[in-house]
């Protein structure tokens, strides 16, 4: 009964009620929908390190990650890596070279990092075959074919076809250089990466380098979905016998890892800024309507209703009333936000910044359940803190003086 | 049987700036199925007098003692849960909760004392009847007279089967018609089922129906006239 007569009590004053509502629900809506714009724009970050710069899982010469020189190579990694491709949830895997070298055109030159690939195991592993804007992947330059990034194509002025020269240390630390021609630009969502990042064939860099036959520096797996990367890592330490090391993505790149948490710790802190705002207009509305019912509480009182019960009256009311805002803005914010998911949101007008920053402009939002979950909680809990001080106050009304107010 | 004794009450409000006795060394007693009114002009102390009784204002001296319970003796909380179960009230502006209907206030009550949902609407449905709102039972007090609402008021305050009904000014915003007509009701329920109503007013209809009529002046008793 005391919950019906709080319901009905919402109602009493429906345009002061619908006013707080509102505000709740507007509130909740667009923060929940910013969580989900920004879960959104971090998901398609880490997606898009895994797929195209990263991948799930990383095998490196212990030495090669500290120092990263050429001679850290990791030797007879064929078998290596045609076992972990038998494992379970393995979708592929792919074998590099790695150098820091120099890459020139006609005009100017560039300090890049070359990877020597194998472009059909590459492509099980990375997508940067699908982000080519022109030319083709590894496709339509018989010898010594490139593939670079559309920035450092910007920056070399060169075009498909073009020659460039890539110059840089061999194992005998002399000098060595090779023409290449582009055959492909590509253009990922993180300018950074298209501007310092050069495929060329692994038997090119190879050669280059006077690396021995089935070396490496890096050899990089894909799985199935995320959730099997520390397991798959599991299933490959055993096959591990040297010095190397299989890292995953976010001890690989920690900083992707962090960005998530900070990003999740600010989701919530924008949402409790949101709540506290709206604490003060509900502790408001809230004084009002006790001061308007001090002859009815004391009526109340005096016909035996506990001071307990009042005070739960009072809350109960405050937390009803916080709920129905709170939940119509998540089910709206949710509804905004599943649309969302499939409808990209374009910031192409903020996208060179963004792309600097590696992030695309290109967003779709991406709901978390458990947030969904917290957010409601936090709406209840702020239900109840605000009808604390109202409802402390209602319950040391005086009976008799309450009575007295005409 | 006396089921009320007052012993040398005393209230004085004392601020800051005047002392008012508003009750002045009062000795009385209230017997079961009296049909009392206290009367006496403005200011004279009436509703500070029922307050007292009723546990709703704490006297500066003296006792009330109700049953053998000695009212002031008891803890805050105490005197709470006293009143719901011991005294029935009936105020001037009837004091209804609006957002429920007739049929609900009085439940309400009996909802307080934790008694099951069946028997409450029976009884409920019964003291509505009985105070002739057999029809109105789902209206809500918006929707009725001032003198339904305070028959409503009346039902409620029967419902928590009270020692005593404590009634301040109950007929003072109603007109001729509506005043007879719950006078007419409380003194039938005082006849058939002894309940004791005891009113402050200063009503000249209710003090003729009155069967004890007290009189107040400057917070003492003036008169006790039984008739």
């Amino acid at each position: 009964m005391i919950i019906s007569v709080s319901w009905r009590n919402i109602w009493r004053n429906k345009t002061r009620s619908l006013v707080v509502i509102t505000a709740i629900t507007l509130g909740i809506m667009a923060g929940v929908f910013s969580t989900a714009f920004m879960k959104g724009m971090m998901d398609k970050r880490i997606e898009s390190a895994i797929h195209t710069e990263l991948s799930h899982i990383q095998i490196h010469d212990s030495l090669y990650s500290k120092t990263n020189e050429l001679k850290y190579y990791m030797q007879g990694t064929d078998a290596l890596a045609r076992r972990i491709d038998t494992l379970p949830h393995v979708t592929g895997v792919t074998r590099r070279i790695i150098v820091q070298s120099m890459i020139s055109s006609a005009e100017t030159g560039a300090g890049v990092k070359i990877m020597g690939i194998r472009p059909e195991d590459e492509r099980k592993v990375t997508d940067i075959a699908e982000h080519i804007t022109d030319g083709k992947y590894f496709e339509g330059i018989k010898r010594y074919p490139v593939v670079i990034g559309e920035k450092l194509a910007h920056k070399l002025n060169v075009r498909v076809r073009s020659k460039v020269v890539i110059t840089l240390q061999d194992l005998n630390n002399n000098l060595t250089a090779g023409a290449f021609r582009v055959a492909g630009i590509y253009k990922t969502s993180n300018t950074v990466f298209d501007e310092s990042n050069v495929f060329i064939r692994y038997e090119e860099l190879a050669q280059l380098t006077g690396m021995p036959p089935g070396a490496c520096h890096e050899i990089a797996i894909r799985v199935e979905d995320n959730r099997y990367t520390i397991p798959v890592r599991a299933g490959i330490n055993p096959l591990l016998t040297g010095r190397e090391r299989a890292l995953t993505w976010t001890e690989i790149s920690p900083e992707m890892s962090y960005v998530t948490q900070v990003m999740d710790m600010y989701m919530y802190i924008f949402i409790i800024i949101i709540l506290l705002a709206l604490l003060f207009g509900i502790i408001n509305t809230m004084l009002m309507v006790i001061l308007e019912r001090h002859k009815e509480i004391g009526m109340l009182l005096a016909i035996g209703m506990s001071r307990m019960r009042i005070f739960l009256m009072i809350i109960v009311e405050t937390v009803l009333l916080s709920l129905t805002g709170g939940v119509t803005g998540i089910i709206l914010g949710t509804w905004l936000s599943k649309h969302f998911e499939t409808h990209y949101i374009d910031l192409s007008m903020f996208g060179k910044g963004l792309e600097q920053l590696g992030y695309s402009s290109l967003v779709n939002t991406s709901i978390d359940p458990a947030m969904v979950i917290n957010v409601t909680l936090m709406v209840i809990v702020t239900g109840i803190i605000a009808a604390i001080y109202p409802a402390w106050k209602a319950i040391h009304y005086d009976p008799a003086e309450a009575l007295r107010i005409e | 049987m006396n089921i009320i004794e007052i012993k040398d009450l005393v209230k004085i409000y004392d601020s800051a700036e005047i002392k008012v006795t508003a009750v002045d060394h009062i000795d009385l007693t209230f017997e079961k199925g009296e049909f009392s009114a206290v009367v006496g002009p403005s200011g004279s102390g009436k509703t500070t007098f029922l307050n007292l009784l009723g546990g709703l204002d704490r006297p500066t001296a003296g006792t009330v003692i109700i049953d053998g319970t000695d009212l002031w003796s008891l803890k805050p909380r105490q005197i709470i849960d006293f009143r719901l179960h011991n005294i029935g009230f009936v105020f001037q502006s009837y004091n209804l909760l609006p957002v429920l209907t007739a049929l609900e206030n009085v439940e309400f009550i009996m909802h307080l004392q934790g008694r099951p949902k069946a028997e409450r609407t029976k009884r409920a449905v019964g003291l509505l009847q009985a105070v002739g709102l057999g029809d109105r039972l789902h209206s809500r007090p918006g929707k009725l007279s001032g003198g339904q609402q305070q028959r409503v008021a009346v039902a409620r305050a029967l419902a928590s089967k009270p020692k005593f009904i404590l009634a301040d000014e109950p007929t003072a915003n109603l007109d001729s018609h509506a005043t007879e007509n719950l006078l007419n009701i409380m003194e039938k329920l005082n006849r058939e089922e002894q309940i004791t109503f005891i009113f402050s007013t200063h009503d000249a209809r209710v003090v003729k129906k009155a069967r004890r009529v007290i009189t107040l002046e400057d917070g003492k008793v003036l008169s006790d006239e039984k008739r």
